[in-house]
């Protein structure tokens, strides 16, 4: 078993390597042969252990592979622990990047840094496998940073233009501020326990829960509430919450397939997945849980409603993917952790495949990205329009599709749920199901229907693209419409997850969620007459009847309510919150310390200060010697009479 | 009657003039190694007062060192005096200051 889990987490890691190192002699081919073999290895011993875990002939696996250091009786090491949860998580992680290999193949065609993409995409599906698989925090750190260092390298991808520079340098700073609370988090719980093993810290969970800090004094913390604010300030940061997303619409500077990867699938949701791996700790602390629901919430609307306004095709699924987040978090924070687990699943696949379909457009024309210059595509692109129209099916939530099982579920878990704020987010996700469905198919109305906004000359061009793009798109629809179907039941009610999620009895939303009937038959039907599948054909309709039937209107509205619209355009000024306040503010301290605290105080008072007064004070003793005969003599004299006179008055 | 007292105040005055002498000096170098001769002279006095005054003889034996000790550090004081003078053009204290830190 040991064995099997290694070769999961290396093979990617050596086809990374060779391809990254070697790239000059593999060549093109062997690079996206090494690295699609590699993570296709990875994905069959993956699907191949969820399998033996399901059936019951693997038990789950935790163990430690090798101690890379004891400190004052606190193991480093690297483990594995596997999982319902962490294997289920593989399999949709190698799943997805091996689409996304292939996917590249055509992509990336023409681009002269080929070799290092695939050894980029390669190595990021080492690191995220190694954040999912890790038994330990500081393995979870580990692959938090090097997913989050992958990311920055592959928004920067293509290094020469300025925007992507910028965009890769804000996502690494917003991140660092995550960061930085995670590490606060990890060493909060170090400091409460005493280890960094998942299991010992589970386990000694609960005698924390009563124990108390003082960080101002005078103002106890518990000492749970702490740790889960802290890591969930890591989540927000990895994955996007309000008010850390301001990185992920950014990082569309960077090639699509590593948007559908890395910025939609996988990485963003590694905080989702922290999150509901930590529920034992978060199951202790109520105060928490509100705050993940009550920030979650603000995601998943406000999110939404910029993707309203945006005409750059990627920008508009970037919103919807923070918006799909949010709908993540609120089901953590509604203690629904299984729910949002379900839905990261199904958004991994759905939303991989609405980002892959957008490269293809974007392929088809000619990396042109504005929407308001598309239309009409259906005829050029069939493949494309169809796989792109399952995709936002299965994103707005469209009864039998794999979204509606997994969102539908975060409704209603909210909706019974006790937690602080739970009406507040209830409100929040309602409206966003119409918020979604309205601007998903904005988008896709306006891209693949109506007139044909293009100039002739792309239009001559206009082309379904090449197999290796169209095959992912087929293979990843498949799963975003049937996964919902087959795996809603056993994933929410069936303690899929068995020891994985912890929730207390008082928080188990979902059993509520579950009384009336938790077959997809029944969920169906339900789903049929409740306000969120009326909400999203709302969305549906407004979309249709706004850019189809009547397209003069929009731009009447929009003049209508210009204030909301130079909110939205401006992104609730977030950007220019971040630059003419916390930038200034922050410089102004970095300034203050570099002017005041380094030049004058240690370069002026320490450094060069001690040195001066050993000057001063060599001067002042140099004057004694003046050279002048007498003046020695009687000093030798002064100092005789001295020494007699000692001795007189004492001997 | 001139008692024991007397002798030893006229030699510490003898002293302090030549210590005086020294500091206040500011031309001659001449003058410096009479001073360190009054010196020694008064020490010599204070030696032959108290050797006759207490009956040891040593003291007067000590005074006859001293004077050979004397005329020797005054015959090698001279030598550099001519030495200096023949190098610097002059034996001006104020102008010898080479040893200033």
């Amino acid at each position: 078993m040991q064995q099997v889990l290694l070769t999961i987490v290396l093979a990617p890691l050596i086809a990374s390597v060779i391809a990254g190192l070697f790239g000059g002699i593999v060549g093109r081919r062997g690079a996206h042969w090494l690295t699609i073999i590699g993570v296709a290895i990875s994905f069959v011993l993956s699907a191949w252990v969820l399998r033996g875990l399901l059936l019951g002939d693997v038990l789950p696996f935790n163990e430690t592979v090798y101690t890379w250091g004891v400190s004052d009786g606190v193991h480093m090491a690297v483990g594995f622990l596997v999982d319902r949860l962490s294997a289920t998580m593989m399999v949709v992680v190698t799943f997805v990047s091996l689409m996304v290999h292939i996917y590249t193949i055509g992509y990336m065609h023409d681009d002269p840094g080929y070799q290092r993409f695939f050894s980029y995409i390669s190595l990021f599906t080492f690191s995220m496998l190694m954040l999912v698989m890790a038994n330990n925090f500081l393995q979870l750190f580990f692959g938090w940073e090097a997913v989050g260092l992958v990311s920055y390298l592959l928004i920067g991808f293509w290094f020469t233009r300025p925007t992507a520079i910028h965009a890769n340098f804000k996502a690494f700073l917003v991140n660092r501020v995550g960061d930085f609370g995670f590490l606060l988090g990890i060493a909060a719980i170090l400091f409460f326990t005493g280890s960094l093993d998942y299991a010992q810290v589970f386990a000694a969970a609960p005698a924390i829960a009563g124990e108390n800090i003082e960080i101002f004094s005078g103002r106890p913390w518990a000492a749970p509430t702490l740790i889960c604010l802290l890591l969930f300030v890591g989540a927000m940061g990895k994955s996007a919450q309000v008010p850390l997303h301001v990185w992920l619409p950014d990082s569309m500077e960077g090639p699509t397939p590593i948007s559908a990867l890395i910025h939609a699938a996988t990485m963003v949701t590694a905080g989702i997945f922290m999150v509901a791996r930590m529920s034992p700790l978060f199951e202790l602390s109520e105060t928490a849980l509100s705050v993940v629901l009550v920030i979650g919430a603000t995601t998943a609307l406000f999110m939404g409603l910029l993707g309203l306004v945006q005409n750059d095709i990627k920008r508009v699924v970037a919103y919807s993917t923070l918006s799909q987040l949010g709908y993540m978090t609120v089901a953590l924070g509604a203690s629904a952790y299984a729910a949002g687990i379900f839905h990261l699943g199904t958004h991994a696949f759905f939303k991989a495949l609405l980002f892959l379909a957008a490269g293809s457009v974007i392929i088809g024309m000619h990396h042109e990205q504005d929407i308001r210059r598309m239309g009409g595509l259906r005829r050029y692109m069939p493949i494309t329009y169809w796989t792109a129209l399952l995709g936002s099916l299965a994103l707005i939530g469209f009864p039998g599709f794999s979204g509606f099982f997994s969102k539908d579920a975060i409704i209603e878990a909210v909706h019974a749920s006790a937690t602080p704020g739970a009406a507040y987010a209830y409100a929040c996700v309602l409206i966003g199901v119409f918020v979604t469905a309205l601007y998903t198919f904005r988008m896709f109305f306006l891209v693949f229907h109506g007139e044909e906004r293009m100039d002739d000359h792309a239009r001559t061009h206009l082309k379904e693209s090449p197999l290796v793009v169209t095959l992912p798109l087929v293979l990843l629809a498949v799963p975003s419409v049937v996964i919902g179907w087959l795996s809603e039941e056993a994933i929410l009610f069936e303690d899929y997850f068995g020891h994985a999620l912890r929730v207390s009895p008082d928080h188990d939303v979902l059993a509520t969620v579950g009384l009336h009937g938790t077959d997809p038959g029944y969920f169906l039907i339900h789903g049929l007459m409740a306000p969120p599948f009326l909400l999203a054909m709302a969305g549906v309709f407004v979309a249709w009847w706004l850019y189809l039937h009547r397209p003069a209107l929009a731009p009447a509205i929009a003049e209508r309510f210009g204030w909301i619209r130079e909110v939205l355009v401006n992104k609730y000024y977030f950007d220019e919150f971040n630059e003419r306040v916390l930038a200034p503010a922050v410089r102004g301290l970095g300034q203050g310390l570099w002017k005041f605290g380094d030049q004058r105080l240690i370069d002026g008072a320490i450094v060069n200060g001690s040195a001066k007064l050993v000057g001063w004070l060599s001067n002042v003793t140099r004057q004694l010697q003046t050279g002048y005969l007498y003046h020695y003599a009687f000093a030798m004299i002064l100092g005789l009479a001295g020494m007699l006179g000692w001795l007189l008055l004492t001997g | 009657m001139i008692g024991v007292a007397h002798y030893l105040t006229l030699a510490g005055l003898l002293f302090t003039l030549s210590v005086a002498g020294i500091f206040l000096n500011r031309k001659n170098v001449i003058i410096l190694l009479m001073c360190i001769e009054l010196m020694l002279l008064a020490v010599n006095f204070n030696f032959i007062t108290l050797s006759r005054f207490l009956g040891d003889p040593a003291g007067q034996v000590f005074v006859f060192f001293i004077l050979t000790v004397a005329a020797a550090e005054s015959a090698i004081g001279l030598a550099i005096l001519v030495v200096l003078f023949r190098s610097r053009r002059s034996i001006n204290v104020e102008e010898l200051d080479s040893m200033k830190g």
